[in-house]
């Protein structure tokens, strides 16, 4: 193992392990921050939309962009067959022959899926013109539902690869075949883990350039790292690492994973500017954010354990799907591989069977967001341990207390192959306990229960995996592939420190940070080793792959920083002491050893006099290399790379130690909930966190919160929603739900410090634990409260109320439930009659004449016979202040005068699509009326279904209610545009004429 | 997310707005606190040719007490009525509600009509001018018969739909004043705080009847009057049946009608305060 | 009666932090647009565009308001205060100073809208309740701090503006 942490060496600091305030604040207060959307651009600069697919799955079949090109303002189109001509589809993780380009070539696989690029003066007028591409596209039958997905009949997105899962791996360690049989109890459980995003304030900014001159290009993203992906991108660029030159932006406005699938777009950016021939600029809507950014996957796992009668568990069984959307974006399927090493989380458990499938379905792709693979993990596992607890009646505190790894265990190699490198988990969970007040909860807790209130307790143990082994995704790789490909492994850090000649600080990251305080903490750490304050310390955090240090795990994700960044830093702050110590050494001829770092002076130990400032100090390397000593080059600049020894490639069976540190979490919980509502209520929110020394306690504790915040909106409210045609449903802040302050408590943060030995500073990262063990943990306690086993998040009031039972009382006489819409989501369907005059040969023949068809059609101002009982219309539709207009396809079939036919319709819209089919059944009723009964079914794509979504069933009804209302009103004679006196009485004739089916 | 391109108006009278209405009619929009109309135009879901900016209009910004009805123009925002003293005196239901809309920043533009006109089925004004039986004040281009005053009942007619004619303006809204002997109960469930409401029920407690009205489950707000001598249960049941709730993403159709049932309980049997 | 046709250019006059600010705008910019893009107090921020998240709230005549539910042209004439206009000299105001102090923000994207909200909320309100203040904050999604470090900062300040002394500590 490794010699012991830095940190001991250094005893106590001045700055490290303190509170202070950011210096980022400054600023950002101030309304100064230079955030992606806010930095100057070249003259000329343009403003880029991007058109996107309304359907979820469909042949491209014809784009066209005439009009759009016609627009004033309007600069340039970039389509799919510019992007075949100038880029290569995107590098994937396994090998499968499918392809994946920035804009969707042939077919889309998603809604939201880039299919063209405009370019033109302002955003406004670029939005003007998406409205005039035409796209054809041909429906394909879509698939959204994962384990739908990987059965053998499923539509197949990718034809090349013939099926939907496209990387299967078994794994398998000691001997579970053996335990299983041979343990007291196999426990086993299924859950589904939800899609969601921890999606950024800030969304997507791309700023791009083309050089024609060097064939280059010069892009500013707010891209958060792994900067291995730049590759990628050079390579779907088809230039070198240098003909991509990449920066990013001083501030960004949150990423927590996110902004890393900014990366497709700053190809398809750079791109467009060559189309331009000028730069071009893309600030991503929030519409176009939750539809098709990037989100975590959502999971099927089936769990199983061997356990004893005491509650031991000697074998864990995994069987997992993972759904990565409807293509594996780099660096995905590493979901999965983030916590091979840590299946067994914070237990020892000697044997472990996993098997790992990657499913693709008509979903947005998915990458990074923060807890990366954790939040499905725990999710299974800390599900499974509450319910050992339940099974053997033991107290499931008590259960996660008998299995976790040894305190004299470390660093302990867990048996897929993480390295915990630190920790003391039960006196962890000693102190959380006792200091949480969990004796006083438990109280409450019978309390509440005696009263007949709904209260349970959740309890949850995570290992929180940091630094993560560049090496880890390969293990989706079979050894034999990985043997082929050459070994990856390791986490390159890097960090500069430099004395300018007036003797100010300067340090350098390429941690690319999004809020975490990365700048505030870099200068502590600096300060220390200095001696300086840490407010004279300038830190940039700004990355330029063509003149900053970077490496391909720059970024900030997997938690890096505290551990692997600000240690980095440390280095080459210590170098920069180092070398200011032996010139300082050498003017007062003294040993480099006596010469001490304080208070903004060099000085040499037991003797004050003789003392200069800093500055001056190493100014001397600038202004007086004459005075410098041998082997002192001058000028002060170091720049440390460093990379741990213990993140191995993984082996040849599989061992891969996924991450270079692993903090522990415990978290537990009290939650009551309202009989009536089914609202959640937190009544008490413990976690406890050991993440190492502590860098910044303040710093720390935000992390703490933000976290855990996220984790509360998965447990409670978080879900992007897709209907069973894969329209998106959440494209709106109002769908898509995050917790504001009237739903976050805050949580009792209680903190332990067992230093990391592999890190320069003993920190081990700490931003995701709470993203890893809330969600988890909040459904266990409402699985204690209600006495369930089977728990979905999010938990929302209605499902949560499901549980609790709903004992409907019958409907009374003549109100029977309106039929609940086959499917889910956008898909309507259900059944309605209208009385009308007229015999029903009448009415067969009104609804077969053109004339009366344009009529009744709402909002129609244009219908066009193309062939029999076949129409083109161009329709404008809409309820309230909305309204769309479409081009529509018509069509009457199925005709039997004149009892029954169908109507139906398709249209297309700059708001996505809408179809609709009625079939109609004719009865002729007393007084030479006829009744006219029609089901429908309606289904709405596109913009609509994803900002819409809340209003979208009643608005498909009042629609297609219209139609035979006003056919009602035809036949009925008068005209439709009559005085309001008239509408009064139609709208009588609507209510009463109508009888609910 | 941008708006497409539109004339805009911004018109000094009442006049002047009920001409370009009549000029223009549906293919104009009405700007008021834009806390609706701002967020449909820029997400294109409408794309008028008109924009009309009803903020210049200086009569129509205005509480007042009027034949017991209290009287509020097209231009007075939701946080003027939260924050007119005498609202839980004259209207304690709206001084009740006005909290649950929206939040701080939309009320402070967000406007009572704008909320009643627009409809929306979840929303808590429009419930509460149901429940409360009150009226809007509809005014149209007409040498005669420009103006008309329609019940609640009539005005709202279905999901973002209204008896609002598109020539017509929406000047006023009036709701009857509170009645010493009556008490008024509102209770919601949404999903977040100022969000939509799953369910929002709203009660009038009379000392024979009691006017129960149900937001967020049918594409309007809907009232039932229940004598008080009649089973709360069983008239419930019918309500919550009779409203044809519907699943989305959000909640159950069944979970609806549940807390109709519960919730209505709750509000009706609870005692006086 | 102000009338513009479409895409027609117009001058928009405006009272931006106490100046007074001339721009161009169509009938169809945003007030939001307009601000950071025409006059370049890109202090305001933008997260979406539709009302919800509050980040590009500012005041306008004093009233806290979603700049992305309005239109430019509607400005006109009007006073606008931002995040920039909220300094006391060249020194943080006491809010942002309290914001600092409460580490109640970490990427600072939502921040702006906020310290508007709260600007107007505390000088209506100078004795809220913690309650008070999480509904007024309740307009704001913030999806970095977990709120804490605003809800506290808030109450400080309207408890030094009452006299009460400063806090050292931090949350
Ligand atoms: S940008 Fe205006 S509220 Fe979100
Ligand atoms: S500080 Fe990042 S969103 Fe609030």
């Amino acid at each position: 193992m490794q010699a012991q942490s830095t940190v001991e060496a250094l005893g106590r600091f001045a700055e490290c392990g303190y509170a202070r305030e950011r210096v980022e604040d400054n600023a950002l207060l101030r309304g100064a921050g230079r955030f992606g959307d806010d930095l100057a651009t070249t003259a000329g600069t343009l403003q880029a939309a991007v058109l996107r697919s309304p359907h979820a799955h469909a042949r491209l079949r014809k784009l066209d962009i005439t009009s759009a090109l016609a627009i004033d303002g309007v600069h340039a189109v970039l389509t799919g067959e510019d992007v075949r001509e100038w880029a290569a589809p995107f590098a994937v993780g396994v090998r499968q022959p499918m392809q994946h380009w920035c804009l969707a070539v042939d077919k889309v696989r998603y809604v939201g899926e880039p299919v063209a690029v405009v370019v033109a003066r302002d955003r406004y007028v670029a939005e003007d013109a998406l409205d005039a591409v035409e796209a054809d596209y041909e429906l394909l039958d879509p698939v959204v539902d994962p384990e739908v997905a990987a059965q053998a009949d499923a539509p197949v997105l990718h034809e090349g690869v013939g099926a939907n899962v496209v990387n299967d791996r078994h794994f398998s360690y000691g001997s579970p075949d053996k335990a299983f049989a041979e343990a007291a109890h196999r426990i086993a459980l299924k859950v589904r883990y939800p899609r969601s995003s921890c999606t950024p304030i800030e969304c997507y900014v791309v700023i791009a350039d083309y050089d024609v001159a060097a064939g280059t290009y010069d892009v500013t993203a707010n891209f958060q790292g792994p900067f291995a992906l730049h590759s990628v991108m050079a390579r779907a660029l088809k230039v070198g690492a240098s003909g991509l030159r990449l920066r990013t932006p001083p501030d960004s406005g949150g990423s927590f994973g996110i902004k890393q699938g900014v990366f497709a777009y700053v190809v398809l950016m750079a791109l467009a500017a060559r189309k331009a021939g000028a730069p071009v600029k893309w600030v991503e809507d929030r519409l176009e954010h939750l539809q098709a950014s990037s989100s975590a996957t959502n999971r099927v796992t089936e769990i199983e354990a061997a356990v004893s009668a005491e509650g031991r568990i000697s074998a864990l069984r995994y069987d997992q799907l993972d759904d990565c959307g409807a293509y594996l974006r780099a660096p995905e399927p590493a979901t999965f591989y983030r916590m091979h090493g840590t299946l067994t989380g914070a237990y020892d458990i000697q044997h472990l069977e996993a098997r790992n499938r990657v499913v693709l379905t008509n979903k947005t792709p998915t990458g990074l967001n923060r807890g990366f693979g954790g939040p499905q993990v725990y999710y299974a596992l800390e599900r499974l341990m509450q319910r050992i607890a339940v099974a053997l009646d033991l107290d499931p505190l008590e259960v996660i207390r008998r299995n976790l790894v040894p305190a004299d265990a470390f660093p302990y190699r867990a048996p897929a192959g993480s390295l915990l490198d630190s920790g003391n988990y039960q006196s962890a969970i000693e102190k959380g306990a006792a200091e949480g007040g969990l004796d006083e909860l438990k109280q409450r807790r019978d309390a509440a229960r005696r009263e007949g209130r709904l209260y349970g307790i959740g309890y949850c143990a995570v290992v929180e995996p940091s630094i993560s082994n560049m090496g880890y995704i390969t293990t989706a790789m079979t050894p034999a592939e990985r043997e082929k490909a050459g070994p990856k492994n390791g986490a390159v850090a890097t960090a500069t420190v430099g004395v300018d000649p007036l003797g100010g600080v300067t340090v350098h990251v390429s941690s690319t940070p999004q809020g975490q305080g990365h700048r505030t903490v870099a200068a502590q750490v600096v300060a220390d080793v200095l001696g300086l304050e840490f407010e004279t310390i300038t830190v940039n955090v700004e990355l330029d792959t063509q003149k900053d240090p970077w490496s391909n795990a720059s970024g900030n994700y997997s938690s890096r920083f505290a551990g692997a960044v600000a240690g980095t830093v440390h280095e080459a702050a210590s170098r920069i002491r180092k070398r200011v110590a032996a010139i300082a050494a050498h003017q007062f001829e003294v040993d480099a050893s006596c010469i001490r770092f304080g208070d903004g002076r060099v000085t040499v130990a037991d003797d004050d006099r003789l003392s200069t400032s800093f500055r001056r100090m190493a100014g001397t390397a600038h202004w007086a290399p004459a005075l410098l000593p041998e082997g002192e080059p001058g000028g002060l600049r170091e720049t440390a790379f460093w990379s741990p020894p213990q993140l191995a490639a993984p082996d040849v069976n599989d061992h891969i130690n996924s991450s270079l540190c692993y903090g522990f979490v415990f978290d537990y919980c009290g939650v009551e909930i309202d009989k009536v509502t089914g609202r959640v209520r937190l009544d008490r929110y413990v976690t406890l966190h050991d993440a190492g020394r502590i860098l910044n306690p303040a710093v720390l504790d935000g992390q703490v919160r933000g976290g855990f915040a996220q984790g509360l909106g998965a447990a409670l409210m978080e879900k992007f929603e897709y209907g069973a045609d894969g329209s998106f449903q959440a494209g709106t802040l109002a769908d898509y739900l995050i917790p504001t302050t009237m739903e976050v408590p805050e949580p009792v943060i209680l903190h332990m410090e067992t230093p990391s030995p592999f890190t320069p500073l003993g920190a081990k990262g700490a931003g995701e634990g709470n993203n890893m063990s809330t969600p988890v943990c909040i459904a266990n306690a409402v699985a204690d409260a209600l006495g369930e086993s089977d728990i979905e998040l999010p938990l929302t009031p209605s499902r949560v109320r499901a549980m609790i039972g709903i004992d409907e009382p019958d409907a009374p006489e003549g109100l029977e439930p309106i039929k609940p819409a086959a499917g889910s989501g956008s898909a309507l369907q259900a059944s309605d009659s209208v009385d009308m005059p007229g015999d029903p040969a009448t009415v067969f023949d009104a609804m077969l004449d053109p004339k009366i068809l344009a009529k009744i059609i709402p909002g129609c101002h244009d219908l066009q016979a193309v062939g029999d009982n076949a129409y083109k219309a161009d329709v404008t539709v809409g309820v309230g202040m909305i309204r769309a207009r479409y081009k529509a396809d018509v069509n009457l079939s199925e005709l039997e005068p004149p009892h029954a036919l169908k109507l139906s319709g398709v249209g297309r819209s700059a708001m996505g699509t809408a179809e609709g089919s009625a079939r109609v059944r004719l009865t002729a009723i007393e007084g030479n009326r006829t009744r006219l009964d029609y089901d429908y079914e309606a289904a709405i794509g596109g913009k609509f279904a994803a900002v819409g979504a809340r209003m979208l069933q009643g608005a498909a009804r009042v629609i297609i209610g219209q139609i035979f209302s006003r056919l009602a009103v035809e036949l009925g004679g008068g005209s439709n545009a009559g005085s309001w006196m008239k509408r009064i009485v139609d709208l009588f004739r609507r209510l009463f004429g109508r009888s609910k089916k | 997310m941008k708006p497409a391109a539109f004339d805009y108006a911004r018109p000094e009278s009442r006049g002047e707005v009920l001409k370009l209405l009549a000029d223009t009619g549906s293919d104009a929009r009405v700007l008021a606190g834009g806390q609706s109309l701002m967020a449909v135009l820029n997400m294109r879901l409408a794309e008028p040719a008109l924009v009309i900016d009803i903020g210049g209009v200086a009569d129509l910004g205005y509480i007042e007490i009027r034949d017991d009805r209290l009287c509020i123009g097209a231009n007075t925002r939701q946080a003027e009525l939260l924050a007119w003293p005498e609202l839980a005196e004259h209207a304690p239901l709206l001084a009740r509600v006005m909290p649950w809309v929206g939040h701080f920043q939309t009320r402070n533009r967000g406007t009572v009509c704008g909320s009643i006109t627009h409809a929306d089925p979840s929303a808590e004004l429009p419930l509460s001018l149901a429940v409360l039986g009150g009226e809007v004040v509809l005014e149209r281009r007409h040498w005669r018969r420009g103006r008309r005053v329609v019940p609640a009942a009539e005005f709202f007619q279905g999901l973002l739909t209204t008896a609002r004619e598109p020539d017509e303006l929406l000047t006023e809204v009036r709701f009857p004043l509170a009645r010493a002997d009556h008490d008024y109960r509102f209770t919601e469930v949404a999903m977040r705080h100022g969000d939509f409401a799953l369910v929002a029920l709203a009660a009038v407690i009379g000392p024979d009847e009691i006017v129960l009205g149900a937001g967020g489950v049918a594409d309007r707000p809907v009232v039932r009057r229940i004598p008080r001598d009649r089973d709360f249960d069983t008239e419930l049941n019918i309500f919550a049946w009779s409203l044809g709730a519907e699943s989305d993403a959000h909640a159950s159709a069944a979970y609806r009608r549940q807390l109709v049932r519960e919730l209505g309980h709750k509000l009706l049997t609870q005692a006086t305060p | 009666m102000t009338r513009i046709a479409a895409n027609t250019p117009c001058r928009v006059r405006l009272i931006l932090n106490g100046k007074e600010r001339v721009g161009q705008a169509e009938s169809r910019m945003l007030l939001s647009d307009f601000i950071r893009h025409e006059l370049g107090a890109t202090g305001t921020h933008l997260g979406c565009e539709h009302g919800v998240c509050g980040a590009c709230t500012v005041r306008v005549d004093g009233v806290a308001s979603r700049a992305c539910l309005m239109l430019a042209v509607q400005a006109e004439g009007r006073r606008i205060d931002t995040v920039e206009g909220l300094c006391d000299g060249d020194a943080l105001g006491d809010l942002q100073a309290a914001f600092k102090r409460h580490h109640a923000l970490q990427c600072g994207f939502c921040t702006a809208g906020i310290l508007n909200s709260c600007a107007e909320f505390l000088d209506k309100t100078p004795e809220p309740s913690e309650l008070d203040v999480r509904d007024m904050l309740s307009g704001h999604l913030c999806r970095c701090t977990g709120y804490t470090g605003i809800v506290a900062a808030v109450l400080e300040v309207a408890a030094q503006r009452r006299g009460a002394p400063p806090e050292t500590s931090h949350v």
